[in-house]
């Protein structure tokens, strides 16, 4: 199943690179044959690295849920970022910081989503994971005094909704 | 021609992210601006597809995104641990 | 259609910009860290949807075995690998920052400081 799952992914990116080559649709014969050798031999090689058997991201709740999270939330919180790095650029007001938070998240795939959120989002950026107890420490460039009573910090000051989102979507 | 400015704009916030490059004072700062260039020829390369209608410059980028990530990986590993 | 590819450029440019100039006006590694990965993220998507635009904007004229097709094809892949390799990048580039020794300046709380980390 790993190996089917991978080479089908594979098959579907060198299609996607190699449009408009021919007349058969829209690929030639000799690419779609090239394709499929190459997406055997590579689903073979990779089948253990890319998914694990792991499949519950081929679950097409998932997968709507995720396409949902990178367009209404993940986006706008991104602008809201730029926006707000922008200011601190021209203003130059800065209060910095290095806090630890405890999302509580169950796997591997979600703590990536949510790691790499937080990256591309308002004023946090991650710094270093805990990987038996997937605790992020979290540099931040403007620290809320309200977030400091509790260690670890409340995730609700420093990331939003973010953790529910991540267990939703691979939990 | 359009495409062009916007190229040769690029250009200049490279020289730009040079100069921090050049005087550092860290190690880790260099990097980040080494990333930061990266990024900004890989839209350079982009830009330039469009411009020129050269689909092979694209493919070049997507490539050098992928090559850029590692190195920038490989440099924070060694300055993570002092050698490989 | 003209008016929306100048804005979708003008943007791009614009934080492409305020990413660079944060790399100077920023007082440490992690901030500079900060305005580098987020804003030149941020332009470089606008600056490719905006290739995108127009490469979509001659094929809806020319037909799909047009040239133009292909182009917006590869501009979305390498948004999406730009996108993906700048987070984990940045990444990398905070904890070996961190490991290396580098502390951030004017901080008010720091809490990695003697934690002890499990990986």
């Amino acid at each position: 199943m790993a190996f089917l799952v991978t080479s089908i992914t594979v098959y579907i990116f060198y299609l996607l690179m190699t449009t408009s080559s021919g007349n058969l649709l829209l690929w030639s014969k000799e690419e779609l044959i090239i394709g499929g050798v190459l997406a055997i031999v590579v689903g073979a090689l990779t089948k253990n690295i890319l998914v694990k058997k792991d499949l519950r991201m081929l679950s097409p709740r998932r997968i709507f849920l995720f396409l949902i999270y990178l367009i209404f939330v993940w986006f706008p919180a991104l602008a809201v970022a730029n926006i707000d790095v922008a200011y601190r650029v021209i203003t130059g007001k800065i209060n910095p910081g290095i806090v630890k938070i405890q999302p509580k998240l169950p796997n591997d795939l979600s703590l990536m989503i949510l790691a790499n959120s937080i990256t591309l989002t308002p004023g946090t950026l991650s710094v270093e994971v805990d990987e038996k107890t997937n605790a992020l420490y979290v540099h931040w460039i403007n620290v809320d005094k309200a977030a400091l009573k509790k260690m670890p910090r409340d995730p609700k000051y420093v990331c939003g909704k973010f953790p529910e989102w991540a267990r939703r979507i691979a939990g | 021609m359009m495409w062009i400015s916007v190229a040769i704009a690029l250009v200049i916030f490279i020289i730009v992210a040079l100069i921090r490059l050049i005087i550092g004072p860290t190690i880790p700062d260099r990097l980040v601006a080494l990333d930061t260039i990266n990024t900004i020829v890989i839209v350079i390369m982009i830009v330039l597809g469009a411009a020129f209608k050269e689909v092979l410059l694209i493919d070049v980028a997507i490539v050098y995104a992928v090559l850029s990530f590692i190195t920038t990986l490989f440099i924070a590993k060694y300055i993570e641990k002092g050698n490989f | 259609m003209n008016i929306a590819l100048y804005i979708f450029i003008g943007i791009g440019c614009l934080f492409n910009l305020i990413g660079v100039i944060g790399l100077h006006r920023f007082p440490d590694f992690y901030t500079r860290l900060h305005a580098a990965t987020k804003c030149t993220t941020f332009g470089s998507i606008f600056l490719i949807i905006a290739v995108m635009i127009q490469s979509i904007a001659i094929w809806t004229t020319e037909g799909i075995s047009s040239p133009e097709s292909v182009l917006s094809i590869h501009s979305f892949i390498a948004m999406i690998a730009l996108v993906l390799t700048n987070a984990t990048g940045a990444h990398a580039i905070a904890r070996a920052g961190h490991r290396s020794g580098v502390k951030p300046v004017r901080a008010v709380v720091d809490d990695i400081d003697g934690a002890k980390i499990n990986d």
